[in-house]
């Protein structure tokens, strides 16, 4: 193999790492809200995008917004507030709405956040209009970096290593300390947990805003690398739920690793073939769903 | 008959009129909306009858459309072209059916809606990627041929043969329902697990349903295609699949006459929302947050909920009869 392709195989694998990254993170906050209030958010796409708006709002348009040209919400500031922002804003959903449906069959709640998501995409729409708009990644993390065998953008880089953080973070928050073992508890038997003192809708509120709060973090992350458009969230959600059909939405850590595994796929396929790079994920779940119907990790919903 | 079979009778002779009073309201339109009504009665065949929710379905109708929109466009002069052309694609919609179903009914539940998106995913990919369906272009200027002699290419003629299809197929899917076949559905619908006690294979009937929906769905697509000649991406995107889901439940989960109340109401807010262009997706998603948090039951579902609550009240209470004792043959 030649030093060119080799150079644009890591490249390509790079690219599909970072968007394993994004899957994971997704999937992962897919997952804590199932686990706890039974319901596939699908408004988990929206979320995403809301977030890297923000963060672009923040950057480029809060200023002259309010006459100051030189005010800037910075990429730092943005990678807090615009999650925040994004979590405060589902759980006012999850209090008025969702919670009004927890009684009756799951497929009420899936309606209603499909409904929200297109209430928002279509908001987004109407105000930002359909083009991507670029957000640069703050100065000190421009430019390029050496890992040895290749260059790359340190950004990039920076992207890698902060999601692998944020779900190993999620992961020990959920497996290894004792407010995971309330949330597991409230998976299991929510009843029989309030019966020991818990308040248990306050923890599914904020079970809620923190799987909400991954897909925001995940759209700022995202906002430098892909166009933030309204519909960037859209269809990375269609790929994270086979994701997620393919891994099982019962644990955690199969969440992830496989968001990562798949990811990297998807980035060897732009090698080989690139036009079957979009559906490369649905295919290998129609495949699992004939050779593992209960999923990789899965225990039966 | 039925009161439902009533208001179905009424609504058809009202369609008969209508080539009559342009100025009213235009055949186009009503066409349109038997199309998409057709449409909503598949899906609601699986999410009303069978309690299967599916974000498909767009999948069966743009397929059965690209395949009697490509065979037309070949073969459409033939005598024998639009019958063949019809048929043809709603064996394909149900063959389509047959592999997303098979694959989504090996998982339950929330998973299920899932599986059938992502699948979807695979057919709008193939559509793009195929020569014959016209890529980005979709199929134009598909010609609509003539039935038994009838040049289908005059509007009113056209009318007339898509109201007489639309009827078999409402009617179709009506018998089905009240069939014993679509009661066992509905048994599996409210109680999997006591239809699987008394010896009913669940899981064959929902794939049943499911290949049954795919194909009705199909035809309406087939319908489609030939009214309007042209097939687009559009009709197998997300978008569209997820606008079968509000008329359906817009108009009533699991009524007959509810998701052709929905697909009006829909189609024509379309039409005359057109102006304010990407606001009405917001509109869209509002009416489903309202229909889901206040009126799930649907327009025509609240209505006969309330027909039926007013007939309680005002029947006197009744005398207590003695229990009905299981008869023993």
């Amino acid at each position: 193999m030649s030093d060119i392709t080799l150079q644009a195989f890591m490249a390509q694998l790079t690219v599909g790492l970072i968007g394993g990254c994004f899957y994971a993170m997704l999937s992962m906050g897919l997952a804590i809200i199932f686990g706890l209030l039974n319901i596939i958010n699908f408004t988990h796409g929206a979320q995403f995008m809301m977030a890297a708006f923000l963060a672009w709002i923040g950057l480029t348009q809060v200023g002259p917004w309010l006459g100051q040209p030189d005010l800037q919400v910075n990429f730092w500031l943005a990678l807090v507030l615009a999650p925040a922002l994004v979590a405060v804003f589902g759980m006012a959903i999850e209090r008025t709405l969702l919670r009004r449906l927890y009684h009756l069959d799951h497929l009420y709640g899936l309606l209603l956040t499909f409904g929200v998501a297109l209430v928002m995409e279509g908001g987004f729409r109407y105000f930002f209009g359909v083009s991507g708009q670029g957000y640069e990644p703050p100065e000190i993390l421009q430019g390029p970096v050496d890992v040895g065998f290749m260059l790359l953008p340190k950004y990039r880089v920076f992207v890698v290593v902060a999601s692998l953080l944020i779900c190993f973070a999620t992961w020990y928050l959920f497996e290894r300390t004792k407010l995971g073992a309330y949330l597991r508890a409230g998976t299991e038997n929510p009843r029989l947990l309030q019966a020991f003192g818990i308040n248990v809708p306050v923890m599914i509120t904020l079970t809620y805003g923190f799987g909400v709060a991954l897909a925001g973090i995940a759209g700022v992350l995202a906002a430098p690398i892909m166009q933030v458009t309204p519909l960037m969230g859209g269809s990375l959600l269609n790929i994270v739920f086979a994701v997620v059909v393919i891994g099982g939405l019962g644990s955690i850590l199969g969440a992830m690793v496989t968001g990562l595994g798949l990811g990297l796929i998807e980035g060897l396929t732009k090698v080989v073939y690139p036009e079957a790079s979009t559906v490369v994920v649905f295919v290998i779940m129609a495949l699992a769903l004939l050779v593992r119907p209960a999923g990789l990790f899965g225990r039966e919903a | 008959m039925t009161s439902t079979q009533k208001i179905f009778a009424a609504l058809v002779l009202a369609a008969l009129v209508v080539p009559f009073v342009p100025g009213l309201i235009y055949p186009i339109f009503v066409m349109k909306v038997m199309c998409y009504g057709l449409f909503a009665c598949a899906f609601n065949l699986l999410l009303g009858f069978t309690g299967l929710v599916s974000f498909a379905h767009a999948a069966f109708l743009g397929t059965a459309g690209y395949v009697t929109g490509a065979l037309m466009i070949r073969f459409g002069a033939h005598p024998l072209g639009v019958p063949a052309a019809f048929a043809a694609g709603v064996a394909a919609a149900a063959l389509v059916g047959f592999a997303i179903g098979g694959l989504a009914i090996r998982r339950r539940g929330i998973y299920f809606a899932m599986i059938t998106l992502a699948l979807s995913q695979i057919v709008y990919f193939l559509a793009v990627q195929f020569r014959w369906t016209g890529g980005e272009d979709g199929l134009q200027g598909i010609p609509r041929g003539s039935l038994l002699g009838l040049d289908l290419a005059s509007d009113t003629v056209m009318y007339y043969v898509a109201l007489a299809l639309f009827c078999a197929g409402f009617l179709f899917v009506e018998r089905v329902v009240h069939s014993p076949f679509g009661q066992i559905l509905q048994a599996v619908r409210d109680n999997e697990a006591r239809a699987t006690s008394l010896g009913y294979d669940a899981g064959r009937f929902q794939l049943l349903a499911f290949v049954l929906s795919a194909a009705v769905a199909g035809y309406a697509g087939a319908l489609k295609a030939l009214v309007f000649g042209l097939v687009s991406l559009n009709d197998v995107s997300l978008h569209t699949s997820t606008e079968v889901v509000l008329m359906t439940l817009l108009g009533g989960v699991g009524t007959l006459l509810g998701p052709l109340v929905g697909a009006a109401l829909v189609v024509g807010l379309q039409n005359y929302l057109a102006t304010i262009g990407d606001l009405v997706t917001v509109v869209i998603g509002l009416i489903f947050i309202v229909c889901v948090s206040f009126f799930r039951r649907g327009l025509v579902g609240e209505f006969l909920h309330w027909r039926r609550r007013r007939a309680e009240r005002a029947r006197p209470l009744p005398a207590r009869e003695p229990p009905v004792v299981a008869k023993v043959a």
